[in-house]
């Protein structure tokens, strides 16, 4: 069975980090779809998903973020993605999805860029 | 080993999604034991992970009380997985290519996973055989 947590953290500025670990499969995205959702319902918009302890996602995972980037963005926030392993980055980057979402390095520059837009 | 030589090893895993890592672990363990590197493990891991996905979504309309059969056969350089099942018959001339900068700018949802066994698998080939879809993948050993 696949293996899969989120955890969440509050930064300052209303930034809220989803720390993803394990495996992002079919099986699993329903976690991280509820995570999502109730970052909605509690109009948090500013959110980082830090994948620094994901270690495999497939393109069902994938379409989680695409479920929700619309309405984040329609509420003037945004889903940036940091600390990702080269191994997660590269379907990320077969699929052209740095195009649509902000990929990068670490937390903490995410965190900046929200910063920096107040 | 030589052309000639051939190697094969299958598994069988149950139509339900808990069961993809089973097969993930499988057919990673066997690229890694025929000489693939880690990148390359990892493309053809996923490539049998969205095929088994489709099958479990599409071909058995999640009904967990099929079967889904893998083999592995290593043929000189050639390392092809056959995935067969007797789900709902596959049409793989109604799978557009998706345009992906489309894609992504309407938000769309779905419908990458042949699109990304495609990309990153050597061969991919759609058959019927009777009443089973045959879904042949090569990456071959650079």
């Amino acid at each position: 069975m696949s293996d899969f947590k989120v955890t969440i953290r509050s930064r300052d500025n209303n930034i809220h980090v989803l720390e993803l670990k394990g495996y992002l499969d079919a099986h699993t995205t329903p976690v991280l779809e509820d995570s999502f959702q109730k970052m909605l319902i509690e109009k948090k918009f500013r959110l980082i998903v830090n994948c620094k302890e994901l270690t495999y996602i497939s393109s069902a995972g994938l379409g989680v973020f695409m479920a929700f980037i619309e309405d984040v963005r329609a509420n003037s926030g945004d889903i940036k993605l940091s600390d990702m392993s080269p191994k997660v980055f590269n379907i990320f980057d077969l699929l052209g999805f740095p195009m649509l979402y902000d990929i990068v390095t670490f937390e903490e520059e995410a965190a900046q860029k929200f910063e920096m837009k107040q | 080993m030589t052309q000639s030589s051939i190697y094969r090893s299958s598994i069988s895993i149950p139509s339900q999604t808990e069961r993809l890592n089973d097969v993930r672990e499988f057919v990673s363990g066997l690229a890694r034991l025929h000489g693939f590197g880690e990148d390359d493990v990892n493309k053809i891991t996923i490539a049998v992970d969205e095929a088994c996905t489709n099958i479990i979504k599409h071909g058995y309309g999640y009904s967990p009380d099929h079967s889904i059969e893998v083999e592995i056969i290593r043929t000189g350089n050639d390392f092809e997985i056959v995935i067969s099942d007797k789900g709902k018959q596959f049409d793989p001339k109604a799978i557009q290519t998706p345009d992906m900068k489309d894609y992504l700018q309407h938000y769309r949802r779905g419908g990458l996973g042949v699109y990304l066994m495609k990309r990153i698998m050597d061969k991919v080939e759609f058959d019927l055989h009777r009443d089973r879809n045959v879904l042949r993948m090569i990456k071959t050993l650079q």
